[in-house]
């Protein structure tokens, strides 16, 4: 009786749920398993492999010296947290990008915007900036360790480095990219340069400039573990060299998650910005 | 009622209106790409309240013409005298897709209460409840009349319409006709309209040109008798479609 009673309550109040599902995935005809169905899917085989990987460890088939169990590995974070000052070291590793990030970003950007408007300073620098940028700036570390020795500068420039050429070319292809009739109809419309810079090319450029944000955000993070793995006396990379020293593999493995979980952050970070800045887009825009 | 007026006084009389003043006159129009000459010693006029078509194959410099008037292009000879900035609406709508109705109509408009006129042009186009939307949710006629927003919003004593109607459907372009025939009636700017349609010439204008060869071959006033048989056969042979014109 009382059983009958709650299936009827819960098919009623399962109701709205169930007309929002199908209005949600009529866009695509043909799914059966629903928007939350899928996302529950594709969760399913990373959590099976940590599991599996779990398993394995406890067994004693995987050797704790090769790969400690992911329950170890969050042990092992709880205690640096608590006793050892890995927020401390999280938050200098994320300056140090951030600053490289600025400056690179600055330059680029302003170097983006002045070939891409001028084909003087297009003439003039576009070549020499092509020609270093075909150095992976991972190989530069050498000669940057020499001009600036092994400390926060050559970390920074190393990030800088790494973020101004994405930002640049990116920039630079985004305003030629503007489509000539908008800038024609500003004329028309009597704006000013700098009204026409600021109402129609830059916002023209912007779908580009953000992905160059994007790419760079990722090199950014390559740099830095690059730069963190020579000589660092702080920050994430000289957790996971110190521990390389004494064979702690669960400080390796954590460190290696940790940055991982920073490059998803960015990377959830730079879709954000997406979204919000390029709302009016058909290919971003959530909202209509 | 027929018009027997001199060139210098075409617009039809208006109580309020006094003396007709031109919203544009070329004289001597030379328009050169490097040696290929499409405009030649071409002269025009055109008064404000006046709504002119001009017609022609594609190529004979019509819209050369028309780029030229907005000054979009350099021009090689002549004069234009205009008082002020012309408008224009081009075929496709060129709406900013980054930026809302109103920020769309106000563009260029230097004015602290831009929003409210961008609000008002937009109800006279019948779009006064869609100040916040996005361009993107627009059906091409709509978008089609945001853009003759932005032209009127600037009260512009001259409005170039270069094939405005040409990518709508049928229907659709006849509710523009309409729409465009009460909001020239309402501001009477002069009006210069290129198009390759005779009949919406006839509908439309108050006088019709047909542009060959980089001249003005052929001049018709259509306001008194509109639709007559005999404008449309003589339009279409002056455009080459019919073999021979009929005897007009």
């Amino acid at each position: 009786m009382s059983n009958i009673e709650q299936t009827a309550a819960n098919v009623e109040f399962d109701q709205p749920q169930r007309a929002d599902e199908s209005s949600a995935s009529s866009d695509k005809p043909g799914l059966t398993i629903g928007r939350h169905g899928l996302l529950a899917l594709s969760w399913l085989a990373p959590v099976a492999l940590v599991i599996i990987w779990e398993l394995l460890a406890r067994a004693g088939w995987l050797s704790p010296q090769v790969l400690p169990a992911p329950s170890k590995v969050i042990q092992t974070a709880i205690r640096l947290v608590t006793t050892d000052n890995l927020l401390g070291d999280l938050g200098i590793s994320l300056l140090r990008a951030a600053a490289g990030f600025a400056i690179g970003g600055s330059v680029g950007f302003t170097l983006g915007i002045l070939v891409g408007f001028s084909r003087i300073a297009e003439a003039a620098i576009d070549r020499s900036i092509q020609m270093i940028r075909a150095i992976p700036f991972i190989a530069s570390l050498p000669l940057v360790i020499v001009w600036l020795g092994v400390g926060e500068a050559e970390k920074i420039f190393l990030v800088a480095l790494g973020v101004t050429f994405p930002i640049y070319i990116n920039t630079t292809l985004g305003i030629r990219q503007v489509d000539p009739k908008l800038v024609e109809l500003g004329r028309v419309q009597g704006l000013s340069s700098l009204q026409l810079i600021l109402r129609i090319v830059l916002p023209g450029a912007l779908p580009s400039i953000l992905t160059g944000i994007r790419y760079a955000l990722a090199t950014a993070w390559l740099a830095l573990v690059v730069a963190e793995t020579i000589g660092a006396q702080s920050g994430i990379g000289f957790l996971a060299m110190d521990a390389r020293e004494f064979l702690r593999t669960d400080v390796i493995v954590l460190t290696i998650v940790i940055y991982a979980l920073i490059g998803v952050a960015a990377d959830a970070i730079a879709r954000l910005l997406e979204r919000r800045l390029l709302a009016w887009h058909p290919n971003y825009g959530a909202a209509r | 009622m027929t018009f027997h007026v001199s060139p210098l006084h075409v617009s039809p009389p208006l109580s309020s209106s006094t003396i007709p003043s031109p919203a544009v006159v070329v004289s001597h129009l030379r328009r050169a790409y490097g040696s290929r000459v499409v405009i030649e010693n071409l002269n025009l006029r055109i008064e404000r309240g006046e709504f002119v078509a001009l017609l022609g194959e594609s190529g004979c410099g019509k819209t050369t013409l028309l780029r030229a008037l907005a000054g979009l292009d350099p021009i090689q000879g002549g004069r234009i005298v205009a008082p002020r900035r012309p408008a224009v609406v081009f075929q496709e709508h060129r709406l900013l897709p980054w930026g809302n109705l109103w920020r769309n109509v106000s563009l260029g408009l230097q004015h602290p209460d831009a929003r409210e006129r961008a609000g008002a042009a937009l109800a006279e186009v019948g779009l006064g409840d869609r100040l916040d939307d996005w361009p993107r949710n627009l059906s091409g006629g709509q978008a089609q009349r945001v853009a003759l927003a932005r032209a009127l919003v600037q009260q512009p004593e001259l409005l170039l319409l270069d094939e405005p109607f040409a990518a709508l459907d049928a229907l659709t372009r006849i509710r523009m006709h309409e729409l465009v025939r009460v909001l020239v009636a309402s501001h009477r700017p002069g009006v210069l309209l290129v198009t390759h349609d005779v009949d919406e010439a006839i509908a439309l204008a108050d006088r019709i040109l047909v542009m060959r060869d980089g001249r003005i071959a052929f001049e018709h006033r259509t306001k008194a008798d509109a639709s007559t048989p005999i404008a449309r056969a003589d339009l279409l042979a002056e455009l080459g479609v019919l073999a021979s014109p009929l005897p007009a």
